[in-house]
């Protein structure tokens, strides 16, 4: 894909701090032997895995990085229909939920808002209830249609935004007039907000826990998740609104104060998609969704804030740009 | 078996359905058997527990993994008999048989021999799937075996998930995570009851890891 300099030089970027952060890992073991830095640094060789083969996908085209983003759903609703308790019987139905991800990549693909945004929420909202039917046991029917539904819409409906950023195109009569950084970046501008959603998304999950880390002293959601704290929480939306409001201007359309907004969504609703993957595991009484990405847990582990700040952040610049 | 075919089916299908499409969640993997002889004793729920158990152990001892199947079921058809003997490579047992044959034999003699050779033998003694994801009662031909040959090492693997993959009767594979429990080797100097019981046993344990999950 035609990748504008401007997000060139972010991905450039992004392999210099993983560079920085597998040196790092490796000093403080040799500086503390007897410690054991091995999730560590499992951590980082996974990042290094991921970065690598999601930049592959970007550079070679748009179609491959939505492929990407799609088996990232498939992984991640087979790791969440896999926790989850579900009714045999059901089997073709959730035949039918794994079908509808190349629904809604295809959609995303092309570009089809329409179908994009109501295809999951009204097609298979009716669909798959009443594939249910015909099967015909009503034992645990709304438990089985609501669990699955959720299961929908956190692995591939809310995924999927992050997908369609990529093919995102400034609208006739947009509220606010972009500002490019670069004219390739206005002819294609979903890299640089897709590259912006991630950074920042993951970036705020780290500032969280460092502020936590370093000050934390009064936590925020006691039953939910006990590392949480109301120092982390505030000093991360800080840090995150901070580095949004620099980053968006350099390698988005976004100006200033729509990246000081963006920023702040994305802080907030980062907070509240992983509070809530948390409560989930709490009740399904599970550490991790999954043991496939080494360090991290399952691919839902990693995904649980974009879960909630992908489809805000779209529809904010939906709103503002489209 | 076909020494060529058979790597190939399990390296480029095997190994790409159980990794991308399924998935296995596998606990101490180090006590599996790197090599025979050696009896791996499972339950089992879909015609997929075999491929999953094969592929865990790895493509290097697969050319002496050997799953004990059910000659009643997979010699009958030519395709199904050629698959099963020459690419999944069974060893195929007479379920109806369960006393001396007209030559003598001892029905379980297959299994010994290929534990003699150093065989890597895969053994599924609820006997049939079943009800996919219920523990049946299992048969005693293990404690037979374990008694013949003490000195081959007894694995319990405990398994789970497939049978809502592909159960008994189903034609259509929905992807699920799968998990496998390895278990400690079993003490096979144990008389016949006693070594069912400890069989037992040690399955309950491995089952009661499971995440509590289930509705109907």
């Amino acid at each position: 894909m035609e990748l504008s300099p401007e997000v060139r030089i972010a991905i450039v970027c992004i392999f210099a701090a993983l560079l920085i952060a597998s040196v790092v890992s490796i000093v403080i073991q040799r500086l503390n032997p007897d410690r054991d830095f091995v999730e560590l640094r499992e951590r980082v060789r996974t990042w290094w895995a991921i970065v690598g083969i999601f930049s592959c996908a970007l550079f070679w085209s748009r179609t491959a990085a939505i492929v990407f983003f799609a088996f990232v759903s498939f992984l991640a609703l087979k790791e969440f229909l896999s926790m989850t308790p579900t009714r045999r019987s059901d089997r073709r139905v959730l035949f039918y939920a794994y079908l509808s991800i190349a629904g809604q990549y295809y959609f995303a693909a092309s570009a089809w808002y329409g179908m994009f945004i109501m295809f999951i929420p009204v097609l298979m909202f009716i669909w798959l209830p009443t594939r249910m039917l015909m099967i015909g046991q009503t034992d645990g029917f709304l438990r089985a249609a609501g669990t699955l539904h959720w299961a929908l819409m956190i692995t591939v409906f809310s995924l999927s935004h992050a997908a369609y950023l990529l093919v995102f195109q400034e609208g006739p009569t947009p509220r606010i007039a972009a500002q490019f950084p670069s004219e390739l970046g206005a002819l294609y501008p979903g890299a640089g907000l897709l590259l912006f959603l991630i950074l920042v998304t993951e970036l705020n999950d780290i500032f969280q826990y460092l502020w936590g880390k370093t000050f934390g002293r009064h936590k925020v959601a006691p039953r939910v998740s006990p590392g949480k704290t109301v120092e982390g929480l505030l000093g991360g939306i800080a840090t995150t609104i901070l580095f949004a409001g620099i980053l968006g201007p350099k390698l988005t359309l976004m100006g200033p104060w729509q990246s000081l907004i963006a920023g702040t969504i994305i802080a907030i609703a980062g907070f509240a998609g992983d509070l809530c993957m948390s409560a989930l595991k709490r009740d399904l009484k599970i550490k991790d969704f999954g043991a496939s990405l080494p360090g991290h847990g399952g691919v839902l582990d990693r995904v649980d804030s974009l879960v909630f700040t992908s489809p805000l952040f779209f529809h904010f610049i939906y709103y503002t740009y489209g | 078996m076909n020494s060529i075919l058979r790597p190939l089916f399990f390296a480029l299908i095997v190994r790409p359905l159980m990794m991308v499409v399924l998935g296995t969640n596998v606990r101490r993997h180090a006590l599996l058997p790197k090599e025979g002889p050696a009896l791996i004793v499972a339950n089992h729920n879909s015609h997929l527990d075999v491929f999953a158990l094969m592929n865990i152990l790895g493509l290097k001892p697969l050319a002496s993994v050997r799953p004990v199947a059910a000659a009643d079921y997979f010699m009958t058809r030519p395709f199904r008999r050629w698959f099963a003997t020459r690419i999944v490579g069974i060893i195929p047992i007479d379920r109806t048989k369960s006393r001396r044959g007209d030559g003598g034999h001892h029905p379980l003699e297959p299994i010994s021999e290929v534990l003699r050779d150093g065989g890597i033998v895969l053994l599924f003694p609820e006997g049939t799937r079943g009800e996919p994801e219920k523990l049946d009662a299992f048969q005693a031909g293990v404690a037979h075996l374990a008694r013949r040959h003490p000195e081959v090492p007894v694995t319990p693997v405990f398994m789970h998930g497939l049978g809502k993959a592909l159960p008994k009767g189903e034609a259509i594979l929905v992807p699920f995570f799968c998990d496998v429990f390895v278990g400690h080797p079993l003490d096979s100097t144990l008389p016949k009851r006693e070594f069912m019981a400890q069989l037992s046993k040690s399955f309950e344990n491995l089952a009661e890891e499971l995440p509590p999950k289930e509705w109907i």
